[in-house]
């Protein structure tokens, strides 16, 4: 939370007198209204058995919500294979945009075109690029198994709606949406790593790698951090790019957490029961991730 | 620094493989965009049609009402902008020049609202919003968007008046400038830009936004892009994948021309945010 205490450092204490009041409202209204408030009737819901569509009132059920959702295998595999694809996605697109930003930071000749190219996967919606995937991996018109074939590396598949390839399918179109976010933010934090330290350490002869772990990385560190666990928290709550690719199918197999809590509440109108899923959701990947974040700021303080 | 030839060429190489890896989908979007069907059933696609159309722009518009869906984004994602900005700006303002409690809460939820899935905001705000009659409705969809717009509209915003120093407006009031033409005649010209810049990062945003719109909107003629989309593919899944590739390139033109423009100064500004110690 530097970003936070930095905010502070350079502002003065002054309470708020009428005229920051005049300045503020017509902002925090609606986020009171349509943010906050939605959000505490949210984990309100939870413990109520609201449906939609029904004429008697809403009962409080207490935690009876969440004792069944103790017992919905489905839910809970739906949220194992939230968690793969979240690190699934997560890892290898951290690597990748690791990768593109170290290159990026290099003097090449080709690099404007790498910039304008990594715009396309992040300005375009969600669900074109869900289109867009699922005619690269159609079976017959699809121009991964054409290529497949031209390398004679067999006649293909449905990706798709195979039951073990869909998720690894659908992970990689995951990797793909999101790597220029992450290939920005590292770019970000390359530009400020010291120019004369880098320097200095290749005088003394340190190689690259050398040059990359005693130089680099300890700059770099916060910000990898940060957009780490930015990603882990987006992709496990992600939506659109799943919905247009497989629906959740085949089998469930690439059925996520808010696609589950999605058809949960708007196809068979339990609202209180997927809102107790979404309680699940949060409470559970706050804690997961404050362990990553405590595991990797204590591996920092030892190095 | 000097690097070695075979490091060059390594790099070089890596370069291309991210290019391609890169651009590959989006090629192909575009030419299964201009294909006839004849190609489209053919089991050996290419990447270049060898007979390009227009049949299936023609047909996209027939099979769905693009032109109405076209409209609805651009009204939704028009007014969601402006009017975050017009109300972001000012709170901004004061969050970055003045340390107050209020300040921090509001700091601490642009932060906690990226955190929460969205189905534990969308079933409080149905609920809502069917009370007052909203649903089914472009107004109620551009409340709920302006409001999601808010957190990185803010982030944004504190970063761009931090870099305006404020002994320009210490100088203003000694000269006897009112609070109100200090803000108007000094700040905000300086934040122009960095206003503008969010504005069109917010109507990206809320252009491409599917989840509120799918459910929040239920007759055809009300509903924006991204779910029209959605209606191409057919209850098993199965597209008809000319006009739909269509359909779909057409809806990222303004998504990509308007990103190409902004780039730039997003990126300074998510450095501003975020790296600035």
């Amino acid at each position: 939370m530097t970003l936070v205490t930095a905010t502070w450092r350079s502002a003065r204490k002054v309470p708020l007198d009428r005229g920051a009041w005049f300045l503020v409202l017509p902002a925090l209204i609606p986020i009171l209204l349509l943010s906050v408030g939605p959000l505490l009737y949210g984990i309100l819901l939870a413990f109520t058995d609201s449906q939609s569509g029904r004429t008697e009132p809403t009962q409080w059920i207490g935690g009876l919500n969440f004792r069944d959702l103790l017992q919905d295998t489905l839910f809970w595999e739906s949220f194992r294979i939230g968690l793969v694809w979240a690190v699934g996605v997560t890892v290898p697109q951290f690597l990748l945009a690791l990768g593109l930003a170290l290159l990026l930071n290099q003097d090449l000749k080709l690099r404007w075109l790498a910039r304008a190219l990594a715009i396309i996967p992040w300005a375009m919606p969600e669900v074109v690029v869900g289109v867009m995937w699922r005619l690269v991996y159609n079976p017959d018109a699809g121009i991964l198994n054409e290529t497949l074939r031209d390398l004679g590396l067999g006649d293909g598949r449905d990706w798709l709606s195979g039951l073990a390839t869909a998720l690894p399918a659908v992970i990689v179109v995951g990797v793909w949406a999101g790597m220029p976010t992450t290939t920005v933010a590292l770019l970000a934090g390359l530009q400020n790593t010291p120019r004369e330290l880098h320097e200095a350490a290749a005088m003394d002869g340190a190689g690259a790698w050398r040059r990359f772990w005693t130089v680099t990385w300890p700059a770099l560190r916060p910000v990898a951090l940060a957009i780490t666990a930015l990603n882990l928290i987006w992709n496990f709550n992600s939506f659109a790019l799943v919905y247009v690719l497989t629906s959740g199918g085949p089998g469930g197999r690439t059925r996520l957490p808010m696609l589950f809590a999605y058809e949960e509440a708007f196809r068979y109108g339990q609202f209180g029961y997927a809102a107790a899923m979404g309680c699940v959701m949060v409470a559970l990947i706050s804690v997961l991730l404050a362990l990553f974040l405590v595991g990797r700021l204590r591996g920092g303080d030892e190095s | 620094m000097r690097t070695g030839i075979p490091a060059r060429v390594g790099q070089y190489a890596a370069l291309l493989a991210y290019l391609a890896f890169l651009a590959f989908p989006f090629l192909w979007l575009i030419s299964t965009a201009f294909k006839p069907p004849r190609e489209l059933g053919s089991l050996h696609p290419t990447w270049i049609p060898e007979n390009p159309t227009l049949d299936n722009f023609r047909q996209a518009f027939d099979e769905q009402p693009l032109l109405d869906a076209a409209s609805n984004s651009l009204i939704a994602a028009l007014s969601a902008a402006l009017i975050a900005v017009l109300i972001a700006t000012p709170m901004a303002y004061v969050m970055a020049r003045r340390r107050t409690r209020l300040a921090r809460a509001a700091t601490g939820w642009v932060v906690v609202s990226q955190a929460f899935p969205l189905v534990l905001v969308i079933i409080p705000l149905f609920l809502v919003l069917k009370n007052l009659r909203l649903i089914d409705s472009l107004f109620g969809l551009i409340l709920v968007y302006v409001v999601w717009a808010l957190p990185f509209a803010l982030w944004m915003l504190v970063g761009y008046v931090r870099a305006v120093p404020s002994e320009l407006e210490e100088a203003a009031a000694v000269d006897g400038a009112g609070r109100l033409r200090t803000l108007v005649s000094v700040t905000a010209p300086l934040l122009a830009p960095g206003i503008v810049a969010t504005g069109l990062f917010a109507f990206v945003t809320a252009w491409n936004e599917f989840f509120f719109a799918l459910v929040l909107l239920k007759t055809p003629e009300k509903q924006t892009l991204p779910v029209i989309l959605t209606h191409f593919i057919g209850a098993e899944g199965v597209a008809d994948l000319g006009p739909l590739a269509a359909a779909a390139f057409l809806a990222t033109l303004p998504s990509l021309v308007v990103f190409a423009i902004v780039q730039r100064r997003i990126t300074g500004g998510m450095l501003a945010g975020a790296v600035k110690n």
